[in-house]
């Protein structure tokens, strides 16, 4: 919303333009559909009929990232791929969302290794980190909750801007 | 009556002795498998005549598996791993690496599927293939910098991480 985004002090239109926008980005979130490891298998099951992402209102996966405002890293991010990853994350149109899936994409998982990426958040800013190796289907579903949170507390107003601290996942949910 | 696999490392070096003499440096035998040690200035014409001569026809080459034992003189060592699909042979070919090079006479023109194996072995180890048509990394970014599977590349990740 490039026009008014940020040219208002907080008041009653502000507010109504962002109960509608957030709704809106809030239950229309559309993942890249990308993939790097295993992750990206438990990525699919989520949106298998016994998960469904889709009851959630995420469930477009695009295959292009211009199309998309979410992209979860789902696997482990080698030293080849970073710049791929980085160049898909710049496609994307503002405003944009990452969720690290697993301790690979968190920081490196086990490989500790020459070729593997110590944490995808050197490279792109994360929103949502989600431990599991890989995590279970309902840990993704309840990544895609928070940020949904967080997606309805974004505002067009003018406001002193801070990113939000990432959300941290645990094994058995936050 | 075709020779037994456990057999033809005998039959192998007798032959090899014959066509190519001093070629074969010595033989060995490891649970069933059979190592020939080759000279390294006598490997292509070794490699062609195991490939081409009508009782062996080693014309798979399987896999190239360089071995860094870096204390020891010569460094490098490759190992050619073969296999015979008439006659259902396995055989290894070894070959010491010169430590002055660093390079080998490429197979390519024996085994085309020796392209990708020699880039893996020189993208990971660093040993060149002379002749190769098209020596460079297969696996890493083209701007990496060392060679990760030598013993003495760091265990953790690079410098600075």
């Amino acid at each position: 919303m490039g026009l008014i985004d940020g040219r208002f002090e907080k008041n009653l239109a502000t507010d109504a333009v962002d109960t509608v926008l957030n709704l809106g980005r809030a239950y229309s979130l559309w993942p890249v559909a990308y993939g790097l490891a295993c992750c990206a298998i438990e990525m699919i099951h989520t949106m298998t009929a016994r998960w469904d992402l889709a009851r959630f209102g995420a469930e477009v996966f695009r295959p292009s990232p211009r199309q998309a405002d979410v992209m979860i890293v789902a696997g482990t991010v080698t030293h080849k791929m970073a710049p791929i990853l980085r160049r898909l994350y710049d496609q994307m149109p503002e405003p944009k969302f990452v969720i690290a899936m697993g301790g690979c994409a968190t920081a490196g998982g086990p490989f500790r290794t020459y070729s593997v990426v110590q944490g995808v958040d050197t490279i792109v800013p994360v929103d949502i980190y989600v431990e599991g190796c890989p995590p279970r289907p309902e840990n993704l579903i309840r990544a895609f909750v928070l940020l949904q949170e967080r997606v309805k507390r974004m505002t067009i107003a003018k406001v002193p801007r801070s990113p939000e601290p990432p959300v941290r996942i645990g094994a058995h949910g936050a | 009556m075709i020779p037994a696999q456990k057999d033809i490392g005998a039959l192998l070096t007798g032959d090899l002795a014959a066509r190519l003499p001093g070629a074969v440096r010595r033989l060995a035998h490891s649970r069933g498998e059979c190592y020939l040690h080759v000279e390294t200035a006598r490997l292509v014409e070794t490699a062609r005549f195991l490939k081409e001569e009508l009782p062996w026809q080693f014309a798979f080459l399987a896999n190239l598996s360089p071995v860094d034992w870096l204390s020891r003189v010569p460094r490098f060592e490759v190992v050619y791993h073969l296999r015979s699909l008439v006659f259902n042979y396995r055989l290894g070919l070894k070959v010491d690496v010169p430590d002055e090079s660093l390079s080998l006479p490429s197979l390519t023109g024996v085994w085309r599927a020796a392209d990708w194996l020699e880039r893996e072995a020189y993208d990971l180890f660093g040993i060149r293939f002379a002749g190769h048509p098209d020596l460079r990394r297969i696996m890493l970014p083209d701007d990496w910098e060392g060679h990760p599977y030598r013993r003495d590349y760091p265990l953790a990740g690079r410098a600075g991480e």
